[in-house]
């Protein structure tokens, strides 16, 4: 049997079995570590005296339970979900982008002032042109480590750190001093103009066309990864440099190309915070996205189509603290334990497949998240 | 002679791949049992499952006449079964007593290591069984076939009475193997039993008390070596006559394609280690670089590829200037390259095998137009190639790190082979590999050069580099110290160079 096995392969019917458990096992383990986190955070709410089930269902509706509840989330998914892909693209290519958080920064800076600084635009030329200036701003602020990384070999993860204080800082500076609004008491930059504004997608909902840009990006990123050579490239380099190398890829220009796009999405999510929620740019810009999106990038194994179902866990979580610390009298902070227990469980995802007796696995990992120092 | 071990009807599935079927395996106390086969017939399957590493999905071991479930490693080693594994499992910056105390380490107020205690029965095993170790010194600092021993003081420290030791000549040169096997002999002599799996024939009659053959998850039958002959083994592994020796009519040599003069490359480290090589390879013919390991043949193909820069010198393919030539360049000139470490520079692993098939021509057509991969045309390809190089694989979707050794380097020379190559580089293109791995891989590289391509091969195996070559060069620190015509070359006069003679006073014919 072996032997003929070998030769002639599964049929179709087969085939189609071993990628769908092969798929349910990919998707199974997330969703049991979300369960679990979930469990415990009970056990964590019960011991400290509350009520399990109002706090739960404040999480549900909070999050869930009416249209509103549910355009919020989706107001919180589309940067968590924009964020997302720009880590998990970098993780594909073996480079471990931290810094998106200073790119989403820059991205918001660069399209603000496009939003209110350019004047006398149709809509259809001002809102792209400021869409462009943020994704521009957040490719600027990726390329760089992209490029001291590829030219003089400097840890990635070391300069995208850095990178977030020199532009979470920048953005501080320039809207206190230079772009501050002298009509405003706060220390926030102007509005942008109305032709600079991503429409709203349903009216009197906060929901706006930057969900549509997200949903679109996940297919995009998609394409990009799977369908291009670009995309074979930057995965090759990610999953064995030294190979994609001797097959005749340049391993330093992969780098510089994952980390553009990654910051580009990054900046995208900033652009869409500006652009279709806040309409202009505080001192006092609070955005923690860039960092959340490492979480979901590990959620969803680095894959463009899981980014945006861990995007939605994360916005249901964030949206339905509210309603749950009103219900049942808990502080929010028990969310970011329920976050945390949920990153645990699908970085170590042995745990899961212990719990649950899953079938360990045998395939090799397809994602290598960093690597380690000066190789 | 008493059953140490009894294994009955042991089976393991894995998907796509019945690894074992219901396998019988007896060693006796005392015995070297050979269990010889291919890459992929089952035979590191089933040691894993005598040592806890894999569940069988049916079957019995009995040790001693006693049933056993082995579940984990610690439950092998409890048993008193220890394995030394393929790839060494030492700390490198920890020294051999460190290495192999690990894990049980001998304490004082159950806290503080004792290393004078574990010294002193390394020491006394070491006496015991001749196995020579300084047990202070780094395993980092030790040669391959030292650290070996390592790992069989780690075993026998561990109070193992089976051992186990997976393809253990594959990192030792031919001194070091006969080290071992003396090694092996004196264990068996004590009372210790020896599994010792292989594919090479030669040690089975070197070493072996009994051979029991594996092919495709099955014993084939199980025989001594006074009964037995290296053909008849070579046909019980692969399933058909195997052909030992390569058969080639004379070269039609053509005109120069890989030109290299006065070439020096340097190391990571910035050393010299190729010092001023010229040489010359003509469509149509060989040339065998023989040499032992770490005389510069690394770094010297790396130069040739492009992965690696020269200090100076030049190199020319087909009378293009490629010296400093990038890894793309160098292909699209028409050179295939069979690399020495086929995970390192060969393949991804995670890939598709289709995927490892384009690697290098995925951005041509018909497997992309413009920017846009054509997914179709790539798993055509794979499907097409698989075929025409046998690669024995449940579906060209399969990642190739799921295939064998040998199904690995078919993969490469596949890919290598797909494009219209002038000039093939091909480092150590059989390492590792089964007898018939092997035999279709040398068919291949005659077929490549018959048909006019020129063929630099860099091999270690001085059996393979005098099978393939039209002439031989032979290469030692670096430099080039001899070319001579493959057909008057002899073993020992080969040797001789390869450990730095000059031609002058060492070959008499």
């Amino acid at each position: 049997m072996p032997a003929e096995s070998g030769e002639k392969g599964p049929g179709p019917a087969r085939r189609f079995i071993i990628a769908w458990t092969r798929g349910v096992s990919v998707f199974f383990v997330p969703v049991l570590a979300v369960f679990t986190a979930l469990l415990i955070g009970a056990v964590v709410i019960w011991t400290s005296g509350h009520d399990v089930l109002a706090a739960y269902r404040g999480l549900i509706e909070g999050s869930l339970g009416s249209p509103r509840a549910i355009a919020e989330t989706l107001v919180l998914l589309t940067p968590y979900t924009l964020a997302g892909l720009a880590v998990a693209l970098g993780f594909r290519c073996g480079l471990f982008n931290i810094g998106a958080e200073g790119q989403f920064y820059i991205g918001a800076l660069f399209s603000v002032i496009v939003g209110f600084g350019l004047h006398g635009l149709p809509a259809y030329v001002h809102l792209p042109l400021a869409m462009l200036a943020g994704a521009f701003g957040g490719a600027l602020w990726g390329a760089i480590p992209g490029l001291l990384k590829a030219k003089i070999g400097a840890h990635e993860v070391i300069n995208t750190i850095m990178m977030n204080y020199i532009g979470v800082r920048i953005v501080e500076y320039l809207v206190k001093n230079q772009l501050l609004d002298p009509t405003s008491s706060l220390d926030r930059t102007r509005y942008i103009l109305p032709t600079a504004e991503l429409p709203r997608l349903i009216p009197g909902f906060r929901l706006h066309a930057g969900f549509i840009l997200a949903l679109i990006a996940v297919f995009v990123v998609f394409w990009l990864l799977w369908k291009t050579t670009t995309g074979f490239e930057i995965r090759s380099v990610g999953a064995n440099p030294t190979a994609a190398k001797a097959a005749g890829m340049s391993i330093t220009k992969n780098f510089v190309l994952a980390m553009t796009f990654s910051g580009l999405l990054a900046g995208l999510a900033g652009t869409g915070e500006v652009l279709g929620l806040n309409h202009n740019l505080p001192a006092a810009f609070v955005s923690g996205y860039g960092f959340d999106s490492i979480a979901i990038a590990l959620i969803a194994k680095s894959h463009p189509f899981g980014v945006m179902p861990a995007a939605f866990l994360w916005g249901a979580l964030r949206n339905g603290a509210g309603l749950m610390q009103v219900r049942a009298g808990i502080s929010v902070d028990l969310i970011n334990i329920i976050q945390a227990l949920v990153i645990m469980f699908v970085a170590a995802d042995e745990i899961i497949r212990w719990l649950y007796r899953l079938k360990p696995k045998e395939e090799i990992t397809e994602v290598v998240f960093t690597r380690g120092w000066g190789h | 002679m008493a059953l140490a071990l009894s294994m009955r009807g042991i089976s393991k599935a894995f998907p796509g791949v019945q690894a074992n079927d219901q396998i019988d395996f007896d060693l006796e106390r005392g015995e070297i049992h050979a269990l010889l086969g291919e890459n992929g017939a089952g035979k590191t399957t089933l040691m894993n499952i005598l040592y806890g590493l894999y569940r069988a999905d049916a079957g019995q071991i009995y040790l001693n006449g006693q049933e056993v479930h082995i579940a984990t490693p610690s439950d092998a080693i409890a048993h008193g079964i220890g394995m030394v594994h393929q790839h060494f499992m030492l700390v490198p910056v920890f020294t051999v007593t460190e290495n192999i105390m690990l894990g049980v380490e001998s304490t004082r107020y159950g806290f503080f290591l004792n290393r004078e205690q574990g010294g002193q029965r390394i020491r006394d095993i070491s006496e015991e069984y001749g196995l020579e170790v300084d047990p202070e010194a780094y395993i980092k600092d030790i040669p391959v076939g030292i650290q070996q021993r390592v790992e069989i003081i780690k075993a026998l420290y561990r109070q193992a009475d089976i051992l186990i030791l997976d393809e253990p000549t594959s990192v030792l040169t031919p001194q070091e193997a006969e080290e071992l096997f003396e090694i092996m002999r004196s264990l068996s002599a004590q009372g210790k039993s020896i599994i010792f799996i292989t594919h090479k024939l030669k040690e089975v009659f070197a070493v072996a008390d009994r051979i029991t053959v594996l092919r495709d998850g099955r014993v084939v039958g199980t025989t001594t070596p006074d009964k037995a002959t290296e053909a008849m083994l070579a046909e019980m592994m692969v399933g058909r006559e195997v052909i030992l020796t390569v058969e080639k009519e004379d070269p039609k040599v053509g005109e120069v394609v890989l030109e290299v003069e006065d070439l020096w490359v340097e190391d990571d480290r910035g050393l010299p280690v190729v010092n001023g090589v010229s040489f010359q390879v003509k469509g149509g013919e060989i040339l065998g670089i023989a040499g032992v390991q770490g005389n510069g043949q690394t770094e010297l193909v790396e130069a040739l590829t492009g992965l690696r820069s020269p200090a100076r010198g030049r190199v020319r393919i087909l009378g293009a200037d490629t010296t400093h030539a990038s890894p793309r360049e160098i292909l699209e000139k028409g050179v295939g390259h069979i690399p020495e470490d086929r995970h390192k520079h060969g393949m991804v692993l995670s890939y598709p095998i289709a995927d490892n098939l384009v690697l290098s021509t995925y951005y041509q057509a018909p497997f992309a137009h413009g920017i846009v991969i054509d997914g179709k045309a790539i798993d055509e390809n794979g499907r097409k190639l698989i075929a025409e190089f046998d690669i024995r694989t449940p579906s060209e979707y399969a990642s190739a790190g799921t295939l064998s050794g040998g199904n690995q380097q078919k993969l490469i020379v596949a890919r290598e082979f797909s494009r219209p190559i002038k000039l093939l580089i091909s480092a150590q293109p059989t390492r590792g590999l089964d007898v018939g791995s092997i035999e279709f891989i040398h068919q291949k590289l005659i077929e490549r050069r018959d048909a006019g391509t020129a063929v630099l091969l860099v091999s270690v195996e001085l059996d393979e580099v005098m099978a393939l070559s039209d002439r031989i060069a032979v290469i030692y620190e670096g430099q080039i110290v001899e070319t001579v015509l493959a057909a008057e070359a002899t073993r020992e006069g080969l040797g001789l160079l390869m450990a730095g003679a000059r031609k002058e006073s060492t070959i008499a014919r």
